[in-house]
């Protein structure tokens, strides 16, 4: 097994896809020639040709869209919006058509799609590129929303999203594109969707994170770990479908739950685990959920991003909150 | 607008039913079916729409969209397809829908709120009615460029009205289909008004068709109200998809008689004289009547006896719908994922406890 960082574990994926469907098409702006702004589809163009590796042009809702007709018309189109941020154009087709199809057509046309999007801040970007916004496709039926935080995991579940009879709208964390490398293995490898990851286990608290703050959750439990207090985390990788069944296990287990994620925190994702919890394990709990979160501010630029993004030290706070409530 | 509308490419029936030179050309190129054909299915969707208006003025259906007006836009166009091909409607081709296959029932139900009324019969490529504006175009662009990519000869037809023509959803669609001259053919009815909204408040240029040249692709603007014109349009557009020339926009110019649905009032604002000009003068299907009786195929009796036979299928279809069975309550959950996740699950056995409905 070759050693891949996570936009590798997505190149590797798409290749693979592309070498083994030939249903698989790949479509978006730049993705061609220039092998993705991100070089997540670097060398695909020149390997399986203008056909299948299609640059469009700039067009969000054209992109979508079209995607929506390949599927309909029996091919499995994998859409790239360059970043979350610009996906807002073709948001009209994912809600109205992309999520209802399969519902509307009672099954006939699935809508078996796939939309990749990298998200996030961390990366010193330009304004409008660092937009958090999953809730809005978590909060949309008929959608599937995963985010990879590893390179084996960025492979596993781009497949399983592409083989997936739903649409899955899969989210990119730049912030670690390239921060570190790990054994991703060869040919067709699948991460089921549904499924979180115990990224390491711990008693006092569970610490639940997705993507780019998946390390930043690490580092945070490892300083825990230093001053006596047994951190567990998890990687929650499908932001719907939810594990249930591991977040509520694990907070049986530990009694206390910290959430993580970047974007605001008003009906973000939080809210609805922390409902969740409280649904299901209340009277196993000895602190009310704690939430980490961007503000209520829109995206800052990057000036002020380490302002906005949670860091281990605030992450470190709100466990102290919830061992001394 | 009366003026602006006389300004198309082809017309090939007047108003009075005498032909055009072009006109007799095309005529004598049709078997005398085929001129029975655009007769019998304007006469069958007529029927269908003025009953439906009806059923929702008595509180059997919904919201209906009715259509009356655009009889020949939507039967010439549909019969110029053939069955292969990929049809992404908006919500006001019941025409359309009729000729592709669907059953009247089917489109009753979906207006009577039943998501069931989608359901077009295998081998029918139609995809359900499109609500959000132009939306389907950029669908119908994809759906083409998957038959090319496969190389099947399917092509895809995207149908839509004049006030589509100022989404951004349009021109990412035309510009694609320019692009990768990709076989689609987008069909805009143009019947003046998107809801109330004139087409001169829709659009700076003129005509809908003139637009096309900024993409590429063909432009025709045709007598909406022509079936013989709009067929004619509809087929060269289907042969040049289908010979890999690219896409097409067909602007037929038309004009609904009634309101946009049963929920609006166009008496608001459209003036009198325009609507009676339109209703008097241009029907297209008196037209073809007087066209029809003239070459000796069809008499005043034969035409009684066929809108009666519509009128008597058009009832069945109404029995059918109305006698559907109405789906559990959990139905709700049926198809929103092929297998639904837990979450899902658990709130469709909570629905199914609670038992009754609570509304």
């Amino acid at each position: 097994m070759a050693e891949k960082t996570l936009i590798q574990g997505i190149n590797d994926g798409l290749r693979t896809a592309l070498g083994q469907d030939a249903e698989v098409v790949v479509l978006g702006e730049d993705v061609g020639k220039n092998g993705g702004v991100f070089r997540a589809t670097e060398g695909l163009w020149e390997e399986f040709g203008d056909e299948r590796v299609i640059d469009t042009p700039l067009a969000e809702a054209g992109i979508v869209g079209a995607a929506v007709g390949m599927a309909v018309n029996g091919l499995r189109p994998v859409a790239e919006i360059q970043f979350m941020g610009f996906i807002y154009p073709a948001f009209e087709q994912i809600v109205t058509h992309v999520a209802r199809l399969r519902t509307r057509t009672q099954g006939q046309y699935p809508a078996s799609l796939v939309i990749r999007a990298p998200y996030g801040g961390g990366i010193r970007a330009p304004e409008l590129h660092s937009d958090s916004t999953e809730s809005f496709f978590v909060h949309t039926p008929g959608l599937k929303v995963v985010v990879p935080s590893t390179p084996s995991d960025a492979k596993g579940l781009l497949l399983a999203a592409i083989r997936d009879p739903d649409p899955v709208i899969y989210l990119e964390p730049m912030k670690i594109y390239r921060s570190f490398r790990e054994e991703v293995p060869e040919g067709w490898h699948e991460v089921p969707i549904g499924k979180a990851r115990k990224v390491r286990a711990g008693d006092d608290v569970t610490l639940i994170a997705w993507g780019a703050m998946v390390p930043v959750a690490q580092r945070a439990a490892h300083s825990c770990a230093e001053r006596g207090i047994s951190c567990e985390v998890l990687d929650l990788r499908s932001l719907y479908p939810l594990d249930e069944e591991a977040v509520i296990a694990s907070v049986k287990k530990t009694g206390r739950a910290v959430i993580i994620h970047e974007a605001p925190k008003t009906a973000g994702l939080g809210a609805e685990l922390a409902a969740r919890i409280h649904e299901l394990a209340f009277l196993w709990m000895e602190a009310p959920v704690e939430r980490v979160t961007g503000y209520d501010v829109p995206v800052p630029m990057f000036a002020l991003e380490d302002d906005f993004r949670p860091g281990p030290g605030r992450i470190e706070a709100a466990v102290q909150k919830v061992i001394h409530f | 607008m009366l003026k602006l509308m006389d300004r198309v490419d082809r017309q090939y029936i007047l108003p009075d039913g005498k032909l055009s030179p072009e006109g007799r050309q095309a005529w004598g190129k049709l078997p005398k079916e085929r001129k029975l054909d655009f007769h019998r299915w304007m006469v069958q969707v007529r029927t269908f729409d003025r009953r439906a208006v009806i059923l929702q003025r008595q509180g059997r259906i919904g919201t209906y969209a009715p259509l009356e007006g655009q009889e020949a836009a939507q039967v010439g166009s549909a019969l110029a397809l053939s069955q292969e091909d990929w049809i992404f409607p908006s919500y006001r081709e019941h025409g359309v829908a009729m000729i592709a296959g669907m059953p009247l029932s089917q489109i009753l139900l979906y207006w009577m709120g039943r998501v069931e009324g989608n359901l077009a019969p295998p081998g029918v490529r139609l995809l359900p009615p499109y609500v959000p504006i132009a939306t389907q175009m950029p669908q119908a662009m994809g759906a083409a460029w998957a038959s090319r990519l496969k190389r099947e000869s399917a092509i895809s037809v995207a149908y839509f009205g004049d006030g589509a023509t100022s989404e951004g959803d349009f021109h990412e669609a035309c510009n694609f289909a320019g692009v990768f001259r990709l076989p689609v053919i987008f069909f805009c009815q143009n019947n003046h008004y998107a809801i109330s909204v004139p087409f001169t408040r829709q659009s700076a240029v003129p005509t809908v068709a003139e637009r096309a040249a900024a993409y590429n692709i063909r432009g025709i603007r045709v007598d909406g109200n022509d079936v013989l014109a709009v067929y004619t349009a509809m087929e060269e557009a289907v042969t040049c998809a289908r010979d890999g020339k690219g896409a097409t926009l067909i602007e037929a110019v038309t004009y609904r008689k009634g309101s946009h649905t049963t929920a609006d009032d166009a008496a608001r604002y459209r003036e009198p004289a325009e609507v009676g000009e339109w209703v008097r003068n241009r029907d297209p299907i008196p037209r073809l009547e007087k066209l029809l009786q003239a070459e000796g195929l069809l008499t005043e009796a034969e035409i009684r006896e066929w809108e009666e036979h519509c009128a008597e299928r058009v009832e069945q279809a109404v029995k059918e719908a109305e006698s559907s069975p109405a789906p559990p309550a959990d139905h709700l959950f049926a198809h929103v994922y092929e297998t639904p996740p837990p979450e899902l699950r658990r709130q469709q056995a909570e629905l199914l406890r609670e038992g009754k409905r609570d509304g």
